[in-house]
């Protein structure tokens, strides 16, 4: 039996809209893969020592708080220092366009505001992720 | 409201119209016989004749406004007295600019101010707190002590203006501020006129600014109760909030049940305290969303207005008419802002303002377009201010009071949402009241049910989107947006040092050890708050205390 993709829904910073971040971890949980939610006001260090710790294959960020340029970069600066390089790590929320390059030099793969199907990010995942044969 | 012999004719003449009507093709009508149900799962029939209202009484279920049960507003003249407030929920980055914003609203037109604080504020941490950074003045302006909201509120009159403060968990502390900011200018407390959000309850079940755990956060709230009634006594001691938990993903007829079952769970703890209903409840005041389902909302504000009065004499028996009269602030549904085509949000705002004003609102905030992408900018709010101005002035919405009652199906509807509502408020009693009902996870797993059942229908494309799931495209990238600063932190972090130096700190010490030796007793803690912040120290000092002596929430993650 193939193995399960894992995923890791992480509410990083103060921000307490999770929404999305329920609705995506249900979605992903539909989808076939096993997840884990942080739950909301999680700091950049919890979020890698959990990720780590669970052995996840992908990091799924949600801000919705403007902190996005702080946090996500924090996020994956420690998972990279704790030898995680093959973690897929996104990101979504209320994020403005020209903060998305930002991101993605500092490691985030891909970037989802609001409005995009939960099909779009579960396929994205499937083709990403980044798995031992 | 219609006697027998004529419902029973209109029922015959009515089969003889229906099997005209069923002779159009099926494909022809436009989901007419299929499936269209409201946002709470309620069907929606073709036509609405008198016989669905045939079991109302006038005087029992509507009444005059200003009358109970207050279906039709609160007040006898409704808008021909006054317009409500045009309150747009505001405030970012620094105090000099948001008090710079404050007063372009003002000069605007708008009425009165409604406070928007950053995330560190609403959760009691000062702007140089380690978790603080990236956050501070992002969703709001930064305020950590007296020193900012002294610039704040700097040229603005505080007995002219109403102010409303989004805030909860501290909320005791920053009314405790606004006090002591009053009295410095010369201006007594019961000279003062706003609202402390103060509902700590959907902030478990929806919003996420929790500090403590439940039962010493109804021990603050239940302290504000009891100091408004006596020193504040125009002050809007709490406004329950539906809007939150809507925002969240629960559908109308939930956000009137949670929103009330959290208003009774206050109203219960405040006279299990030992305070007499009738001499806080009259300062209760709610806030609701306007959704998308313009006469589904407009049902809603008059099934809860109703059923709010019935609540408060039925239950809780208060004598005051003023305690029976369900006053709520409106704000329209962010979660339905669009990234895409982000032009038709002007349109949707524009409706859901409307469902407000049909449904008698006392205050409104309307939405900018921009904030599916990031905080609104001046000419975003200038737009979502002039809407309701539009809707006021020149839509002719307000020249009448509840000018959709009789309506056969609104008042159907507004039946049915009180009816669907009271079994949701059954259920939450049978669990031991909102509280418990929290604690058990009852509330949150009901609005993340409905927010993924929503998330599906527009997956599926059952419910439409514009621009999002149906008419795609013609997107043009948006410019003008808000762009906070994230250096702000240290700027703060500057800032504080500079006032720590400058405040007497023996004065704050024991004024601080005050806060805590009231705290553990069961002394109200407003006028030691008050004496705290008026010697400066710092939300995050006196949070501190107070965390140090209650504790903190920490809820299990489930999704």
């Amino acid at each position: 039996m193939e193995q399960k993709i894992r995923v890791l829904v992480a509410k990083p910073g103060l921000d307490g809209h999770d929404r999305g971040a329920k609705v995506l971890a249900r979605a992903f949980m539909d989808a076939g893969m096993e997840v884990i939610y942080t739950g909301i006001r999680r700091t950049p260090e919890q979020i890698a020592e959990v990720a780590v710790q669970e052995d996840v294959d992908v990091v799924a960020l949600s801000c919705l708080s403007g902190a996005h340029n702080t946090l996500f970069p924090k996020v994956v600066d420690l998972l990279r220092a704790k030898g995680a390089d093959d973690m897929l790590i996104m990101g979504g929320g209320v994020i403005p366009e020209d903060d998305i390059p930002f991101l993605k030099e500092h490691g985030i793969s891909e970037v989802f505001g609001p409005g995009t199907p939960l099909a779009t990010c579960v396929d994205y995942i499937r083709s990403h992720v980044k798995r031992e044969a | 409201m219609y006697d027998k012999e004529t419902v029973g004719r209109l029922k015959a003449a009515k089969s003889k119209w229906q099997e005209g009507a069923d002779k159009i093709p099926a494909g022809k009508t436009c989901k007419a016989y299929s499936d269209c149900t409201t946002s709470s799962g309620i069907d929606v029939k073709l036509l609405y004749t008198p016989e669905d209202v045939v079991e109302m009484d006038y005087m029992r279920d509507l009444g005059f406004p200003g009358k109970y049960p207050y279906t039709r507003g609160y007040q006898a003249t409704m808008y021909r007295g006054r317009l409500w407030t045009m309150r747009q929920y505001a405030g970012f980055a620094t105090v000099e600019e948001s008090n710079r914003r404050y007063k372009y609203l003002l000069n605007q037109g708008q009425t009165g101010l409604s406070i928007a604080f950053d995330l560190p504020t609403q959760l009691g941490m000062d702007a140089d707190h380690p978790l603080s950074e990236g956050e501070v003045g992002k969703v709001g302006v930064s305020v950590s002590s007296l020193a900012d909201l002294e610039v704040l509120f700097d040229g603005i009159p505080l007995d002219q203006v109403s102010t409303s403060m989004t805030i909860n968990a501290p909320a005791a502390v920053l009314l405790a501020m606004y006090i002591a900011l009053a009295r410095r200018k010369g201006i007594s407390a019961d000279k003062l006129n706003g609202t402390i959000q103060n509902d700590i309850l959907k902030e478990y079940s929806a919003r996420g600014t929790y500090i403590y755990p439940p039962a010493p956060s109804m021990r603050i709230i239940n302290d504000t109760f009891a100091y408004c009634s006596k020193e504040v006594p125009n002050w809007n001691s709490i406004s329950v909030s539906g809007y939150h938990m809507r925002e969240a993903g629960c559908t109308a007829v939930q956000e009137v049940a949670f929103t009330l079952a959290d208003g009774i769970a206050y109203v219960e703890a405040a006279v299990k305290a030992g305070l007499d209903v009738d001499s806080f409840a009259a300062r209760v005041s709610f806030f609701f969303n306007a959704h998308n389902n313009l006469l589904e909302e407009v049902a809603k504000f008059r099934a809860a207005r109703r059923m709010w009065a019935r609540i408060m004499k039925e239950r809780f028996h208060a004598q005051n008419p003023k305690s029976l009269m369900l006053r709520f602030h409106t704000q329209t549904a962010g979660c339905t802002l669009t990234s895409q085509q982000p032009d038709n949000n002007v349109v949707r705002v524009t409706l859901q303002a409307l469902a407000a004003v049909l449904g008698g609102t006392q205050s409104l905030h309307t939405n900018s377009r921009d904030e599916a992408l990031s905080l609104p900018s001046e000419d975003a709010v200038r737009i979502a201010l002039r809407t309701q101005q539009v809707i006021g002035y020149e839509s002719g919405v307000a020249d009448t009071v509840d000018p959709l009652a009789g309506s056969y199906f609104v008042e159907s509807m507004t039946n049915r949402i009180e009816e669907e509502a009271l079994k949701y408020i059954a259920r939450i009693d049978e669990l031991g009241g909102a509280v418990k009902a929290i604690e058990r996870g009852f509330i949150q797993k009901e609005i993340q049910n409905s927010s993924y059942q929503y998330q599906l229908e527009i997956e599926s494309g059952k419910k439409v989107i514009v621009g999002v799931n149906k008419f795609q495209g013609q997107d043009k990238p948006f410019t003008n947006l808000m762009h906070i600063d994230s250096a702000l932190y240290e700027k703060r972090h500057e800032e504080l040092v500079a006032m720590k130096s400058r405040r007497d700190a023996a004065k704050v010490e024991a004024a601080l050890a005050k806060v805590k030796a009231a705290a553990v007793s069961d002394a109200n803690l407003m006028p030691v708050l008050i004496d705290a912040v008026d010697a400066y120290a710092t939300l995050g000092e006196v949070c501190d205390v107070l965390r140090s002596v209650f504790g903190e929430y920490r809820p299990d993650a489930s999704f």
